[in-house]
């Protein structure tokens, strides 16, 4: 592979998969910008043209989807502050501090990770509908910028907080485990308590960490259906996040494509700004 | 080496705790601690301390980290572990309505289990899983691995290709779902117009209304959605294995070709096994792009346990038969996790 051939061969290979894992959201993105008239003159990855071109579609989705986003973000922002803050504080409390039988403790949080979602979608949506989260908070709804739907809100960040605990356990221990060992001795032959230790020394080092739990988390809680469609009472309109309303998003027959690519893209935008901004991070936190 | 190292530090800690316990003489393990006046003036105090107090001391530390970790591992345990046996619970009744389950002996047993056992819809699903779990998960590694490669060659923009390829991970199971049911589109859509283009019209197909293609359709749009994840795994490990493992094979006059089959693959077998569970529970997880695509209910040809389960449990209020279905499914987790999980623990690496 020296030979100049062989470099050539090889950049073809690496741009023709480029074209591969783009043509899909390319074609997406184009689409969303014809007329139905251009849609049905134009191939589908060619771009529309100028009188074929509108922006209807994406005015649309946007107007269509706008309470989705805002309740998502409601949604991911405490969800995933909560889950990656009480990961580090878990993963610390059996990484750095030494005590016997930690080992199944340990095993309990990881093995979290990787339970099928389908083995607690039962008593889940069962727990939220015996918990009236919404009557039982009735007096906060009240209040100035509160909304009764976010009740539905409110059960969403508890449980992708419960279940985010596992995946943020894991990456902060696996980092944990890596700090100095003598420096954390140090502390504690000079009396620092368990608490200080944490606040003074782990904390500070943990900003690296935290800043790829939390980029991750929110990616993972962005993206959820799942939960979302088990959790919300049926047919809850206003308190639903941005995959669910993308899920339920129809159109007219005509623009039904371009509607539907412009929703996807409209859903996909937070996260594509965390992938584009913290790429490296995002990869880092996925490769763990 | 890193093995080493941990028990080294191991055996450091043993030493010191050792020392301290007979001789009552603070010993800082590498001595670097000793010429600090910090600690000689209050070293008599902390030793005298840890001496009398080696076995609380132990203790104590265990109650100062309760709050640390009880609070997040209650939550999450209710939630997981809580929320899984009450699962299994209601998989033992003939819960079938939206009323919490009452305790009832003689509706009390494995009736759930055997109407799964007889229903060909839940051996198709089983199958039908059992395909996409082995299938994408092997492709993705393929093809993750292959990408790793090209990618690990001291190629320029290195950064660029290794984030485009990774794109579709970051993207919701709704979204990419979306994008492909428009891919597959008879009439338009690009896949088929493309080969249409090319006079190749004669393959163009219902790709993901057909049953024969359905299920491979969907596995395409998987791998096109995580092999990435997989090139980040193999990259992580190519780049772990030392610069001198390839010299060594490239000395020897070994073919690139044999090098990595003799000796670089065989080196990532642990990033193999680590991608593949993980590309396993998102197999799992694919439940969220079979509903966008299809519905509840896929067709006999894509329908998997986890979307038969939701279909069951959700759609026609079968809560207990659902239950059932679920902890079928978390039993085929188990066997895949438990000895991973097992083997990790092993290695020190849990």
């Amino acid at each position: 592979m020296k030979s100049k051939k062989g470099r050539v061969a090889l950049y073809c290979v690496l741009f023709a998969l480029v074209a591969f894992y783009l043509a899909p959201l390319e074609s997406a993105i184009m689409t969303a910008f014809k007329t139905s008239s251009a849609f049905n003159e134009t191939l589908p990855f060619a771009p529309p043209g100028l009188d074929g071109f509108t922006l209807d579609a994406w005015r649309v989705a946007t107007t269509k989807l706008s309470h989705g986003i805002l309740n998502s973000l409601l949604l991911a922002i405490p969800a995933t502050i909560l889950s990656a803050t009480l990961g580090s504080l878990a993963a610390y409390g059996v990484t750095n501090v030494e005590w016997k039988y930690q080992m199944p403790i340990i095993a309990l949080f990881v093995a979290g990770i990787f339970i099928p979602y389908q083995a607690v979608l039962v008593p889940l949506s069962r727990l939220f509908a015996i918990v009236d989260t919404q009557s039982l908070l009735a007096p906060l709804w009240g209040l100035p910028l509160m909304r009764a739907h976010y009740a539905n809100i409110i059960n969403l960040i508890i449980a992708h907080t419960a279940y985010g605990i596992p995946i943020t356990f894991l990456l902060f221990r696996s980092y944990y485990r890596n700090l100095s060992e003598e420096m954390l001795e140090a502390a504690r032959l000079d009396g620092a308590s368990v608490f200080s230790i944490y606040r003074n020394i782990v904390l500070p080092l943990s900003k690296p960490m935290f800043a790829v739990t939390l980029i991750y988390q929110f990616t993972q809680v962005w993206n959820d259906l799942l939960f979302a469609l088990v959790i919300l009472p049926g047919g809850a309109g206003a308190g639903e996040p941005v995959t669910v309303a993308l899920t339920n998003l129809s159109g007219g027959i005509i623009q039904s494509f371009g509607l539907q690519m412009a929703g996807a893209f409209v859903a996909a935008v937070p996260t594509l700004i965390v992938y584009i901004a913290f790429g490296e991070q995002f990869a880092k936190g996925v490769a763990n | 080496m890193q093995r080493i190292r941990k028990s080294l530090k191991k055996v450091r800690r043993r030493l010191r705790r050792t020392r301290i316990h007979t001789t009552g003489v603070l010993v800082s393990d590498d001595g670097a601690n000793e010429g600090s006046p910090e600690l000689r003036s209050d070293g008599g105090t902390i030793t005298e301390e840890r001496r009398e107090t080696e076995q609380s001391i132990f203790q104590n530390e265990f109650v100062q980290s309760i709050p640390f970790w009880l609070p997040p591992f209650l939550l999450m345990g209710f939630f997981v572990y809580g929320a899984i046996g009450w699962n299994l619970i209601i998989s033992l009744t003939d819960f079938a309505s939206l009323t919490l389950p009452t305790y009832d002996p003689t509706t009390f047993d494995l009736e759930m289990y055997r109407q799964a056992w007889n229903d060909p819809n839940f051996w198709n699903a089983a199958q039908n899983t059992f395909v996409l779990l082995i299938v994408f998960t092997a492709l993705c590694l393929v093809v993750g691995l292959a990408l790793a490669i090209l990618i690990d060659r001291g190629i320029r923009f290195e950064n660029a290709f290794r984030t485009i390829y990774l794109l579709p991970m970051s993207l919701s199971f709704v979204v990419t779902a979306k994008v492909w049911a428009w891919m597959y589109n008879f009439e338009s859509g690009m896949i088929n117009v493309t080969l249409r283009q090319f006079s190749l019209g004669f393959f163009s197909y219902h790709w993901i209304s057909n049953p024969t293609t359905k299920l491979a359709a969907v596995i395409f749009a998987l791998i096109w959605q995580f092999s990435g994840y997989a090139m980040v795994v193999y990259l992580a490990g190519l780049r772990a294995i030392p610069d001198s493992h390839f010299e060594a094979a490239r000395v020897d006059g070994a073919s690139t070709w044999r090098m990595y089959r003799r000796v670089i693959v065989p080196q990532l077998r642990s990033s193999t096994m680590g991608a593949a569970v993980v590309l396993m529970v998102f197999a799992l997880k694919a439940f969220d792009f079979l509903y966008v695509m299809f519905g509840t209910n896929p067709g006999p040809a894509a329908d998997i346990l986890a979307t038969m389960m939701f279909r069951e449990a959700f759609a026609s209020n079968q809560w207990a038969y659902g239950s059932a279905i679920a902890i079928v499914l978390f039993a085929m987790a188990l066997t895949v996790v438990g000895p991973y999980l097992y083997s990790e623990y092993k290695r020190g690496e849990l």
